[in-house]
C-alpha cells in the first residue's frame, strides 16, 4: 500500500470537552466552505446584499414621500428597523436553500459517511449563515445611516437592537434546517422566498397598522415580525414604537420570547429530521 | 500487508423496510479482502439500500453486518474511519475547485493543514486532475467529477470502498477512466464493493459478483460463470422493410447457435451466435447478396436483463415495478435520480 505520505489522522477524544472541540473545529471547516463560495462567486452574495439596498431606496424615496407614520416622525427613521427585520426574516430562505442543496447533491451523505460529529454539520451551517447575516446587517445599518436613519440610544441601545435581530435570525435557522431537510426540490426551497414577501409586508415593518383597515391592522399587529420590529424601534429610539396596545408595550419581551419559542419547537424537529435521514 | 483472515464485508440477514415494502429482505453478503466485488441488480433491487446500510447511512432493522471487521451497528463511527463511499451522484462541491474540495474533506478527515495539502496534491496527480485543480468543479466533465469524487473517498486510503453505480451516465471514454482508477485502487490493496447495472462493467472489474433481486442475493459467482449460464453473444438484425423479415430470419438462422427470435413490431431478428465475427460478416454478406435492406445490425453481449430472465424468469423491468416505491435512493435526490432512472431504463430494457 502507498501509505508513505498519509499521516495517521488525529484521534478524536471521547471526553465531552474534547468532542466539543472537534465539533467546533469541523463546524468551522464546514462554515469555511461557505466563505470560499463567497470568494469564488462574489456575484452571488453581492446580489443578495444589493437587493435590500434597492428596497431601502425604493421605500425611503419612492414610497416614503407619501408615507405617514402613526404618532408622527420621519418615515426613514420608521422604515429602517422594518428593513432590518425583513433582512433577518429572509434569512429563512437562505438556510432552506443551502440545506436543501447539500442534501440533494449528496454532500450531506458525504459528511455523514465521514468520521465527523453530526453536530458539526449543523454547527457549520449555523456559523456560516450567522456570519452572513451579520455582514448583511452591517451593510443595512450603513445603508440606513446613508439615507438619514439614526439610533438615539447609545451603544447599549444599538447592541440590544442588533441582539434582537440576530435572535430572530437564529430562530429562522432551525426552522430553515427542518424545511431544508424536508424540501423535495430546489424549486420548493426557492418558492419560500415568494411566501416570505407577503408575510413581512403584513406586519408593521413598512406601514403603521393603525393606518390600515381594521382587520388588516389586527393581523399586522399580531404578526410576530411586528413585535421584533417594534422592539427594534424601541431599542434604537425610532418612531412608531409606542402606538399603544398591550402588544407594543411588551414588544421587547415578546421579541425575546417568540424566537426562543420557535427555537424550542423547531430545534428538536431539526435534530429529528437529521436522525431520520438514517431511517 | 499482512493477510487478513476475516472478510472485508460480512452481512447476514439484513432487513430494511420502506413504507411496508422490504427493500432488503434477508440480504447476505461476504466479500473477501483485496478484490473488486460486483453487486448487480436492476433499479429497485435494493443495491443502494444495501450500500447505505453497510456505510452506516441507514440504520438496520434486522441482521448483522461487519465492515473491515467492525460492527456496523455498534461502532458506526469506527466503520466511517475505515470506509470510503462514492454515491450515485458525485458528492463534491461544485463551486470550489478540485484542490479545495480535497483539502476540505481531508481536513474534515482530521488531517492537519500541511498533510491535507500534500495528500490533495498526491491525489490530484494520481487521478490526473492537476491541470484542472483550481478550476471550479462545475466546469469539470462527468468523468473528471467522478475521478475527483473517487479521490475524495480515498483521502484516508480506506480499507473498504463502496462505489454505487460509479459509471452510470458516463460516456465510454469517461467510463474507461473510472475503470482504470478502480483497478489501481485494488492493486494498492483496497477492497471495492461496486454496484452496477452493467454486466460488462462487473466483467471488466470484478473477480466475483452477487446478483440481487427484490432485496436479497439470488446468485453469486464469477462473472464468466454467470454469463455462461446465460449464453454467449446475440446477433441482431433490423430490416428496413418488414416484408424481408422471413429472409433475414433464414439468413440469421444459418449462422446462429440457437433459435432466432423475430420481433415483428421493430422488424428485428435476434439469435445467439457462437462465432461472433464470422456470424456478423456472413449474415451481412448474405443479406447484401439477396438485396435485403437493413437499418441496423450488431452484436450484443448478454446484459444483466438476460441474466435476470435466466435466473428469475422475469425481466429487470418487472422487478423494478415491484420494488421501486421502496427504493430509498429516490428519497433524497429525487430530481437527479429520476432523471437517471429514466436513462437506466433505456439501458436495461434495451
Amino acid at each position: 500500500m502507498t501509505t508513505a505520505t498519509v499521516q495517521v489522522p488525529v484521534q478524536g477524544g471521547h471526553g465531552l470537552g474534547e468532542r466539543l472541540r472537534w465539533a467546533l473545529r469541523d463546524g468551522l471547516l464546514i462554515a469555511g466552505r461557505d466563505v470560499s463560495h463567497w470568494v469564488r462567486e462574489p456575484q452571488l452574495i453581492l446580489w443578495t446584499l444589493l437587493f435590500p439596498i434597492i428596497f431601502v431606496l425604493l421605500f425611503a424615496y419612492v414610497l416614503g414621500s407619501s408615507m405617514q407614520v402613526a404618532g408622527g416622525g420621519s418615515y426613514q427613521q420608521f422604515l429602517m428597523p422594518g428593513m432590518f427585520v425583513q433582512t433577518m426574516a429572509f434569512g429563512l430562505g437562505e438556510t432552506v436553500a443551502a440545506v436543501q442543496a447539500d442534501n440533494a447533491k449528496g454532500v450531506m451523505d458525504r459528511f455523514r459517511s465521514m468520521p465527523i460529529a453530526p453536530s458539526a454539520v449543523v454547527l457549520g451551517r449555523v456559523m456560516a449563515n450567522m456570519l452572513y447575516s451579520v455582514i448583511s446587517l452591517v451593510v443595512m445599518l450603513g445603508c440606513g445611516l446613508l439615507v438619514g436613519w439614526r439610533w438615539n440610544t447609545g451603544l447599549a441601545g444599538l447592541a440590544l437592537g442588533v441582539a434582537l435581530l440576530l435572535l430572530l435570525r437564529l430562530a429562522m435557522m432551525w426552522l430553515g434546517i427542518v424545511l431544508g431537510l424536508k424540501a423535495k426540490s430546489a424549486e420548493m426551497a426557492n418558492g419560500l422566498f415568494g411566501l416570505l414577501y407577503p408575510v413581512t409586508m403584513l406586519s408593521n415593518a413598512f406601514a403603521s397598522p393603525e393606518l390600515m383597515p381594521g382587520w388588516l391592522g389586527a393581523i399586522a399587529t399580531w404578526n410576530p415580525l411586528s413585535w421584533t420590529t417594534t422592539a427594534t424601534r424601541e431599542a434604537f429610539g425610532n418612531p412608531g414604537a409606542t402606538s399603544g396596545g398591550w402588544v407594543s408595550e411588551h414588544a421587547v419581551m415578546l421579541a425575546v420570547m417568540w424566537p426562543l419559542l420557535v427555537t424550542a419547537i423547531t430545534l428538536p424537529f431539526a435534530v429529528r429530521a437529521f436522525q431520520r435521514l438514517s431511517r | 500487508m499482512a493477510a487478513h483472515p476475516e472478510p472485508a464485508i460480512v452481512a447476514r440477514g439484513l432487513v430494511k423496510t420502506y413504507a411496508g415494502k422490504r427493500a432488503l429482505d434477508g440480504f447476505d453478503l461476504e466479500v473477501p479482502r483485496g478484490v473488486v466485488w460486483g453487486l448487480l441488480g436492476p433499479n429497485g433491487a435494493g443495491k443502494t439500500t444495501a450500500v447505505r446500510t453497510l456505510t452506516t447511512l441507514l440504520a438496520l432493522e434486522h441482521g448483522e453486518a461487519t465492515v473491515a471487521g467492525v460492527d456496523v451497528r455498534t461502532a458506526p463511527h469506527e466503520v466511517r474511519r475505515r470506509i470510503g463511499l462514492s454515491g450515485q451522484t458525485p458528492a463534491v462541491d461544485e463551486i470550489l475547485g478540485g484542490r479545495q474540495n480535497l483539502v476540505l474533506f481531508a481536513r474534515l478527515n482530521r488531517l492537519g493543514k500541511r498533510a491535507a495539502r500534500d495528500r490533495a496534491d498526491e491525489l490530484l496527480t494520481q487521478f490526473e486532475l492537476q491541470e484542472a485543480a483550481d478550476k471550479p468543479v462545475k466546469q469539470y466533465s462527468g468523468g473528471m467529477r467522478r475521478r475527483l469524487d473517487l479521490a475524495v473517498t480515498l483521502l484516508l486510503q480506506p480499507e473498504v470502498l463502496f462505489l454505487d453505480e460509479p459509471t452510470t451516465g458516463l460516456d465510454p471514454r469517461n467510463r474507461g477512466e473510472v475503470w482504470t482508477a478502480i483497478r489501481q485502487l485494488v492493486a494498492d490493496g483496497t477492497t471495492v464493493l461496486l454496484t452496477t447495472q452493467y454486466l460488462d462493467e462487473a466483467d471488466q472489474l470484478a473477480s466475483g459478483v452477487s446478483v440481487m433481486d427484490r432485496g436479497l442475493v439470488i446468485a453469486e459467482g464469477r462473472p464468466d460463470d454467470l454469463k455462461r449460464r446465460v449464453g454467449g453473444d446475440r446477433l441482431e438484425v433490423t430490416v428496413a422493410d418488414r416484408a424481408d423479415l422471413d429472409r433475414a430470419r433464414a439468413a440469421v438462422a444459418r449462422w446462429a447457435s440457437g433459435d432466432p427470435v423475430v420481433d415483428v413490431e421493430t422488424g428485428t431478428v435476434g439469435a445467439p451466435v457462437a462465432d461472433r465475427v464470422t456470424a456478423i460478416g456472413s449474415v451481412l454478406e448474405e443479406l447484401g447478396r439477396e438485396g435485403v435492406g437493413i437499418d441496423d445490425i450488431g452484436l450484443r453481449r448478454p446484459t444483466l436483463d438476460d441474466v435476470f430472465l435466466r435466473l428469475t424468469g422475469h425481466s429487470a423491468e418487472e422487478a423494478e415495478d415491484a420494488t421501486d416505491a421502496a427504493d430509498p435512493a429516490t428519497r433524497h435526490t429525487d430530481a437527479v435520480t429520476d432523471e437517471q432512472d429514466e436513462r437506466d431504463d433505456v439501458e436495461v430494457t434495451r
